[in-house]
């Protein structure tokens, strides 16, 4: 059986066996009953389940909150007002560096929890303070874009253009300096306290937030600046 | 220092405001003194406000809820007599600006002060009871969503008293919401309110479809739940979906209000009509969050009080998720006449029909549940069947409103009024007065005094035919909404039958009140001892009245539908009940400050951007984030109840409904 696919999804197929609650990945039809998944026949999920399904809830939420700024965005992509439109606000070598150091966080992220797993501290937290810095160096990029254009007269009030645009980009970078914040608590608290289960649960969340906002920004690198520079 | 806040703000110039703010203010200055002198600071602290106890934040929903909607009544008195008073050469007594706050009080407070309270109030008060399990997902959470809501409430009812509210309608359309038309801080009031108490809502949103897909006992599969935690599922998810659009929306209004964007200016490429359409894609399916629990409530009252399962459980199921998912796609019909193009109108005059199927479904099954069944006329099933009659004519006239050609005639007229109130009162205000009676003896261990409950529900059921049916009259005669002043004599007659409806209604409010009381007086007559007074089916009824705060001693194992029915069926079958099951300590979560706390600083923040005394915010914003981290070090999450309590809760229990039983018997065998 296994020789017939790739090594990579056979492993990813294993993994799906060894993972004891397979969510997301069970067959459909009468089965036996997962103890603690919160399946209905046999009582509330763990707690570690619970949480983390209520946080993917309020992501899907937050979400769509991104989804009515780039609905306004499209709407008044072309309401310039006569002043400056996508192409003279888009600067793609830092939007490239922005997009880098985002991505990268994302993934030094990703190593943190891995370490988490593994219940190393230390690593924990030099991967947790290497995706905060990057968090910085791309919110500090986003501000200096912001100033630069300011600079230029081209704010929010200039047009509905504009508006959209500072508010698309704005609202991300607000979430990811919020995620910044939260990110110092959580070393804080990692340093304070350690790996308790309610710690692990706020690492596993905050994971989450974290690759959600790396994902709205692949939207809105795609959307308003790639597309930006199409005339 | 202060921002824009000078001693102007306080409006003595005008008596109305002026004397309701220092009547309320005495009300409450008297209530907190008399908790003060009798001492109860310590008790309402320890088990109410820091409660994160799901019965207990469900009843503060309620309570929230029911005084709002006293103050929604009183601001509905207010519209209809001024309008009565204010034909031809008469002015009435309520100026222009201050009519115009009114009626954006009106239904701002109506539905997200009022009918949003008591809906979320009764999710937290039954859900968790009806699924067999002892609290919410996130019960602190859950704490936190209360106190949002109420530190909302707060900050309109500041507004009567500091300032001015919006004189723009319940929703603020732009232009005239811009600061250009509204320069004054009645918007900003309506803002800020709504966010904080937005975040609440969506939190609790959030919160409780973690609990219906997360949580429930065992046994418990999604098609053994009773209708109540459908609708509530199907309303937590609209929720989620739709909440974030609010803030969204308002989030975009205050940045051109605040600095001057332009994302719906009508200049420099600012678009009002993103706007309509981004408040009603939240507003079209805020109807069906306030509308699908009270449709929960109907079906447990109709099958309890049928004596029969629902009709159509699955069809009911069906019917609901329909509904919650054809909710999103018929915003478009609240503004068909600003020029969307006859092939959006079709399309979203169709999709606005083909709801109505959904709901249609719903009426056929909760008929067929009582055709056979062996109906009784208590109190809760007076409201359900008012509820048909009224809701049924409601959704008919709101048919007519979903054809557009129609619809640009009677568009914004009293006959929209009408139509709106028809189904909001009919369907969600006749539903929360049922439910209200229903579960009351579970939450207070007594049940409402009948005969004064049946006299509240025939006024306020004619009081309410009476008051809206001219104004069906008044609309198709072309009469507009939101009059100050009128000046065809003509629709004097129907104004001032409208009057006398307002009247019956408010008699049936009195007899509301007095209910309340004479129940309260005669609690040892209604006592509840049995924990299950109506008959019921679902699992709440197997707890005593009131239910401990952990609910079940031992958690339920669900066997089939109608989890308690058959438990019930069984223990009276075999004349026992079930052997005496082994008692564990149980873990619950412990109380938690964080949710006033967090309230508090929100209102002093929403209160500092209000006026723009901006020091305050920042001030308001760093505590909040202070607070967050004290709660997030916070060691101890859960305590435990000792086995002597949950076996001691569980005894008189079980004595109580063993001499139940016993009276079955004795009846059973006649002497």
């Amino acid at each position: 059986m296994s020789d017939l696919g790739l090594p990579a999804s056979a492993e990813a197929l294993r993994r799906i066996r060894e993972d004891p609650h397979r969510l997301g990945h069970r067959a459909h039809g009468p089965q036996e009953p997962i103890q603690g998944a919160g399946h209905g026949v046999t009582g509330p999920a763990q707690k570690r389940i619970i949480v983390a399904y209520g946080f993917w809830i309020f992501l899907l939420s937050d979400i769509v909150m991104f989804a009515c700024f780039f609905a306004a965005f499209a709407v008044q992509r072309g309401a310039t007002a006569g002043g400056p439109g996508p192409q003279d606000v888009v600067e793609v070598p830092r939007v490239a560096l922005q997009t880098a150091a985002l991505l990268l966080s994302s993934y030094t992220c990703g190593l943190s929890f891995a370490a988490t797993n593994a219940r190393n501290k230390l690593w924990t937290q030099v991967f947790l303070l290497a995706t905060g810095l990057l968090g910085l160096a791309f919110v500090a990029m986003e501000v200096q874009e912001f100033v630069s254009l300011a600079s230029c007269g081209i704010t929010p009030q200039r047009s509905g253009f504009l508006t959209a645009f500072f508010g698309l980009v704005g609202l991300h970078g607000l979430h990811v300096t919020v995620g910044g914040l939260w990110l110092l608590t959580m070393m804080a608290q990692l340093q304070v306290k350690g790996f308790r289960r309610e710690i692990m649960h706020r690492l596993l969340c905050f994971n989450l937030f974290w690759h959600a906002l790396d994902i709205v920004w692949i939207g809105i690198f795609t959307i308003v600046y790639l597309m930006g520079t199409v005339p | 220092m202060f921002g824009k806040l000078s001693w102007s703000a306080i409006p003595v110039s005008e008596p109305i405001p002026l004397i309701t703010s220092i009547v309320l203010i005495l009300v409450i200055v008297g209530v907190l003194g008399l908790v003060t002198v009798k001492g109860w600071w310590p008790y309402l602290w320890r088990e109410w406000i820091t409660s994160v106890d799901h019965k207990r934040i469900g009843i503060m929903y309620c309570l929230l809820g029911v005084v709002m909607l006293i103050r929604g009544f009183a601001d509905a008195v207010m519209m209809r007599t001024q309008q009565a008073a204010a034909i031809g050469d008469a002015h009435g007594y309520l100026p222009p600006e201050h009519y115009n706050q009114i009626f954006s009080a009106h239904g701002t407070i109506m539905i997200f002060f009022a009918a949003m309270p008591l809906v979320i109030g009764f999710m937290n008060f039954v859900t968790p009871l009806q699924l067999g399990v002892r609290d919410v997902a996130f019960p602190t959470l859950n704490s936190v969503s209360f106190w949002l809501t109420a530190s909302g409430a707060l900050l309109v009812n500041i507004s009567l008293f500091i300032g001015e509210f919006a004189r723009t309608g319940w929703l603020p359309y732009p232009p005239l919401s811009q600061t250009t038309y509204s320069p004054g801080v009645g918007v900003d009031y309506y803002l800020w309110a709504i966010q904080i108490s937005g975040v609440g809502t969506l939190m609790t949103g959030i919160n409780f479809v973690t609990t219906v897909l997360k949580m429930r006992c065992p046994g418990m599969s999604y098609l053994r739940m009773p209708m109540f935690c459908w609708t509530t599922l199907a309303a937590s998810l609209l929720i989620v979906a739709v909440f974030p659009i609010l803030t969204a929306t308002l989030a975009m209004l205050s940045l051109d209000r605040y600095f001057g964007w332009h994302y719906f200016t009508n200049t420099a490429g600012g678009n009002p009509m993103m706007f309509m359409n981004l408040i009603w894609a939240w507003g079209h399916p805020e109807v069906y969050i306030l509308v699908l629990p009270a449709f929960g409530i109907f079906s447990e009252v109709f099958s309890t009080f049928s004596g029969k399962p629902l009709f159509g459980y699955r069809s009911m199921v069906a019917a609901t998720l329909f509904i919650c998912i054809v909710a999103m796609m018929t915003w478009l019909h609240h503004f068909f006449t600003m020029g969307s193009g006859p092939a959006v109108n079709t399309a979203f005059g169709i999709s606005t029909s083909i709801i109505a199927v959904g709901t249609g479904v719903k009426i056929y099954n909760w008929i067929f549940t009582m055709y056979g069944g062996r109906v009784r006329f208590s109190v809760p099933m007076l409201w359900s069947l008012g509820f048909i009659f009224t809701f049924v004519i409601g959704g008919m006239t709101g048919v007519l409103l979903a054809v557009p050609p129609a619809d640009f005639l009677v568009h914004n007229s009293m006959f929209l009024v009408a139509h709106f109130h028809n189904v909001i009162i009919g369907g969600v205000v006749f539903g929360l007065f049922a439910g209200l009676d229903y579960w009351f003896p579970k939450a207070f261990g007594f049940r409402l005094h009948e005969g004064w409950g049946k006299a509240a529900f025939w006024f306020t059921f004619f009081g309410f035919w009476i008051t809206f049916m001219p104004l069906y009259i008044l609309g198709l005669q072309g009469m507009t909404r939101r009059l100050q002043h009128i000046n065809i004599e003509e629709w004097r007659p129907m104004l001032l039958l409208s009057v006398l409806g307002v009247a019956v209604i408010a008699a049936g409010v009195v007899c509301q009140v007095v209910m309340l009381v004479v129940s309260i007086l005669k609690r040892d007559q209604l006592r509840d001892v049995t924990g299950d007074p109506w008959d019921g089916r679902s699992l709440e009824w197997a707890t005593p009245s009131p239910a401990p705060f952990f609910n079940f001693a031992v958690m339920p194992n669900v066997e089939g539908e109608e989890a308690y029915w058959g438990i019930k069926l069984r223990a009276i079958d075999t004349q026992q009940l079930s052997p005496e099951p082994k008692y564990e300590p149980i873990e619950m979560p412990v109380r938690s400050p964080v949710g006033f706390y967090t309230a508090f600083f929100a209102t002093v923040t929403g209160f500092a951007l209000v006026w723009h005394i901006w020091w305050l915010a920042g001030l308001g914003l760093a505590a909040a984030f202070a607070g967050f981290v004290v709660f997030a070090w916070r060691d101890v999450h859960e305590y435990h109840v000792p086995v002597e309590e949950v076996a001691r809760v569980d005894r008189a229990r079980r004595a109580a409904r063993e001499a139940v039983l016993a009276r079955l018997a004795q009846q059973a065998t006649p002497s």
